[in-house]
């Protein structure tokens, strides 16, 4: 890439076919941009665009692509991993207009929509059809579903309905140099390569999309949950085990330690029991018959592998009450400690209490607080490292504490990100989990989609210089190289 | 014995041998005809780690299929998109190349869904590593799915890791008279209620429904469904294509369609799945109208089974998909020698 071009020269290219007031590039109207939902990475955009139409991001790519300006697509921002930080040489593609949920066919169990519309908006338009679209990330009522599309959302479902890629039937959008692609179809499957599931959590590097088609499930008819207390973690780890043992699928199976608990009842007051050490959500759906027998049958594992206590929800207002603690833990957590950092790693369920002990050990070693909060069934964690981001060492021991976590989840046979994606906050891990041949595809792969490396550039897959200098960073122990980046 | 599949491969991309890999065979008659010298992935079998609490199986690719899931059978567990086999020969590895789902698709979901992670020798023979055995992983692009149905294309899938789930606890099979639109009507209505049907299939005027779940679960359902009682067994042979609609010489073709497309009108016979999501058609229609048909009811249509592939097994692609198609081939394996033509005669 050569020189950057100037501003005044990528805005007039751009207003050519665009309304003013669709081209910002001045401070003030740029700056809301300059972070998504990882705010310690931020960059101020050259220029934003907002395109109203597909033609329109069509052009802006087709623009972009002619005069080498790299382009970052962004939903709503609410991304964890930096995918949507900006580019200061280049042009922020905010997808926010595309709001418009096209159509819902209740006897395709289908929706086709547009990539800024909300998660939760798309439940809410199926409903009065008794369907709803069932990824459920803890944004979902702020992040749209463009960017659970980039980055493969899950949510506390997950384990029995599985994540975007199981949830999303056909894309259409445009590549870099703005050729018009459709991955996957309305039927069960399309011809060729399966280019779908490679685009649903390709972090934006490979096209843009404008229109998604999501299935929609019909909706459970009753749910019920059960609240389970456990004298230490070790065991309500291995009660999911149990569970699942037992060939039970629950809807949704969470964890939460005494620390996130406590944590969250201040805050919410949900119910919980804040002498456990460790509280499991266990949650059946289906119909009335269904969820009876699975909550009795659910009971009766819990009980046999220790649960010191067991609340079943009575009603709907119980079973909303016992989530959301679960759904709140991360603004309680913003409660208690002027800063957390959120970390995303799955392991295989069986290392659970390993990999537990290993985190209590790293609180000691960087005296740093990490109540834990997990989607248990899929052995996804998201500990939370309490920190001050005022005090430079707190900061510099929580980058520490969390880069050994995440090694620790790759040694014990999991990985960096279950569901919040690489970005730039993950990158550097992304060389302790791959090696250099798998880096080369993944670049060989990106190269056939985007020769030129416009989109997105510089997110989810390392460089191979860049692995080699954060290899030679451990060799020297803790000396970090580019200390002007803002690491998390 | 995978630095034997990677020297062959190296060997044979430095002198431009194509490579044929198969295992079993039982799926030779799938996709384009296969050419080249034989890589026969059956030496490098067994399961390499399974733990039902887990619900992952780890196998290597020349395991046998009938054996895995008798594995996973003997737990209580099973591979929920029921791959057909096309034979006792069928090897894991080639399951998960050829990509087929069986008649629990449309409730439970495609092999693509229950791909966790693979090893792979590309077609440089170097040995590569993609996603693992956890359930949530974001981790790079997703190259497993892509590898999954990829016939071999994109490499040789030395071991893979796919989710398993717990076997249902009951299951009922029911019969009913319906003719072809009627079935299609009730097969979506059913979809779009919360009912535990776990697979449909209609033919000649009689529509068969799977219930599948929780005991009280499956009696309710029945009761809510009528028809009469029929056995299981059905479907394992529609799985594996030995119900009588399948025999006889005439062209199978395999349409893909959204469920709720109305009735095809091709000559021929059909047998309808998925809830009218897949339509299989015996028929000696011309390709470019089966085709035709099958892009204007918003699917694509598959030379499944059929003596002349000459029209090509599968649905051609538009010009940005097969440049995307090329390119990817292309950094996989550059010299273009893994199963070149099977998917497409183009790469």
């Amino acid at each position: 890439m050569g020189e950057a071009l100037p501003v005044a020269v990528v805005a007039a290219a751009l207003r050519e076919f665009l309304p003013a007031r669709a081209v910002l590039h001045e401070e003030e109207d740029t700056r809301p941009y300059e972070c998504d939902g990882l705010t310690a990475y931020r960059q101020l955009p050259m220029v934003v665009a907002l395109p109203e139409t597909e033609a329109q991001v069509q052009r802006i790519l087709a623009t972009c692509s002619a005069l080498g300006v790299p382009v970052v697509p962004r939903g709503a921002g609410t991304g964890l991993s930096g995918g949507a930080l900006p580019p200061g040489d280049g042009v922020l593609l905010s997808m926010a207009k595309f709001m418009r949920i096209l159509s819902v066919d209740p006897r395709a169990c289908t929706a086709v929509v547009q990539p800024g519309v909300r998660n939760a908006a798309i439940s809410d338009a199926a409903a009065p059809h008794g369907l709803y679209y069932a990824p459920d990330p803890s944004s979902q009522i702020a992040c749209s579903i463009g960017g659970n599309v980039a980055e493969n959302s899950g949510g506390v479902h997950c384990l029995k309905y599985g994540l975007t890629v199981h949830n999303v039937l056909r894309l259409r959008g445009y590549t870099v140099d703005g050729e018009p692609v459709e991955f996957g179809s309305a039927a069960p499957d399309a011809a060729g390569y399966d280019l779908l599931a490679l685009a649903i959590g390709s972090e934006g590097m490979l096209a843009v999309v404008t229109e998604v088609t999501v299935k929609l499930l019909p909706k459970p008819q009753s749910a019920s949950v059960i609240m389970a207390s456990f004298g230490d973690v070790e065991k309500a780890g291995q009660a999911v085990a149990a569970v699942i043992g037992a060939g039970i699928i629950p809807a949704g199976l969470e964890m939460m330690d005494q620390a996130a608990t406590r944590a969250v009842e201040q805050f919410v007051g949900a119910g919980y029991d804040l002498e456990a050490a460790a509280i499991l959500l266990c949650e059946s759906d289906g119909t009335a018959e269904e969820v009876e027998d699975e909550i009795t049958r659910m009971r009766a594992v819990l009980q046999a592998a220790g649960a010191t206590r067991m609340t079943v929800s009575n009603n709907e207002a119980e079973r909303l009450r016992f989530w959301s603690g679960r759904k709140a833990a991360f603004p309680a957590v913003g409660r208690i400690s002027p800063d957390y950092y959120c970390m995303d790693g799955t392991i295989p369920r069986k290392r659970l209490g390993e990999v537990l002990n290993f985190i209590a050990a790293m609180e000691k070693k960087y005296g740093l607080r990490c109540p834990n909060v997990f989607h248990a069934g899929d052995g996804n964690l998201h500990p939370l490292i309490l920190f001050d981001a005022n005090d430079p060492d707190q900061l510099h021991r929580t980058e520490q504490f969390a880069e050994e976590v995440l090694e620790k989840c790759v040694e014990v046979g999991g990985t960096i990100t279950g569901e919040h994606g690489v970005g730039v906050e993950k990158i550097n891990q992304m060389c302790v989990q791959f090696g250099t041949d798998e880096l080369e595809l993944f670049h060989a792969v990106k190269r056939a989609f985007d020769p030129a490396g416009l989109l997105n550039p510089g997110k989810a897959v390392p460089t191979l210089a860049r692995c080699a200098e954060h290899g030679r960073m451990r060799v020297h122990g803790g000396k970090l190289p580019h200390p002007e980046l803002p690491r998390f | 014995m995978i630095e034997i599949f990677q020297e062959k491969i190296r060997q044979a991309a430095a002198q431009r041998v194509p490579l044929r890999l198969r295992g079993g065979g039982s799926k030779d008659f799938y996709g384009n005809a296969p050419s080249g010298e034989l890589l026969d992935t059956r030496s490098y079998a067994g399961v390499v780690s399974y733990e039902p609490t887990e619900l992952v199986v780890t196998a290597r690719c020349g395991t046998s299929l009938p054996s895995l899931e008798a594995a996973l059978h003997e737990k209580g567990q099973f591979l929920p998109f029921e791959p057909p086999h096309f034979g006792a020969e069928a090897t894991f590895g080639g399951c998960v190349a050829a990509g087929l789902s069986g008649p629990r698709r449309a409730s439970a979901g495609a092999l693509r869904d229950y791909v966790l992670g693979v090893k792979l020798v590309d077609g440089r023979g170097r040995l590569l590593s993609f996603g693992g055995q956890v359930m949530k992983n974001v981790a790079g692009y997703d190259l497993s799915r892509l590898v999954a149905g990829s016939l071999g294309t994109l490499g040789l899938i030395v071991e893979a890791s796919l989710k398993v789930l717990p076997r249902p606890a009951a299951e009922a099979t029911l019969r009913l008279q319906r003719a072809e639109a009627r079935a299609l009507e009730a097969m979506t209505g059913w979809a779009g209620q919360p009912l535990p049907v776990s697979a449909t299939a209609w033919c000649d005027g009689v529509l068969s429904v799977r219930l599948s779940g929780a005991e009280p679960a499956v009696r309710a359902a029945a009761g809510h469904i009528g028809g009469e009682p029929a056995d299981g067994s059905f479907w394992a042979a529609l799985r594996e294509q030995a119900d009588p609609f399948f025999a006889g010489a005439e062209p199978l073709w395999r349409i893909a369609l959204p469920p709720a497309a109305p009735p095809l009108t091709l000559e021929g016979r059909q047998l309808i799945e998925w809830g009218g999501g897949l339509r299989w058609l015996k028929s000696m229609a011309g390709a470019d109208r089966v085709r035709d048909a099958a892009t204007r009811a918003g699917g694509h249509a598959t030379l499944f089974r059929a003596a002349d592939k000459s029209p090509g097994a599968f649905a051609p692609l538009d010009a940005a998909k097969l440049r995307l198609h090329r390119e990817l081939k292309q950094a996989f394996d550059p010299a273009g020698i893994l199963n070149p033509g099977r998917l497409y005669r183009e790469f």
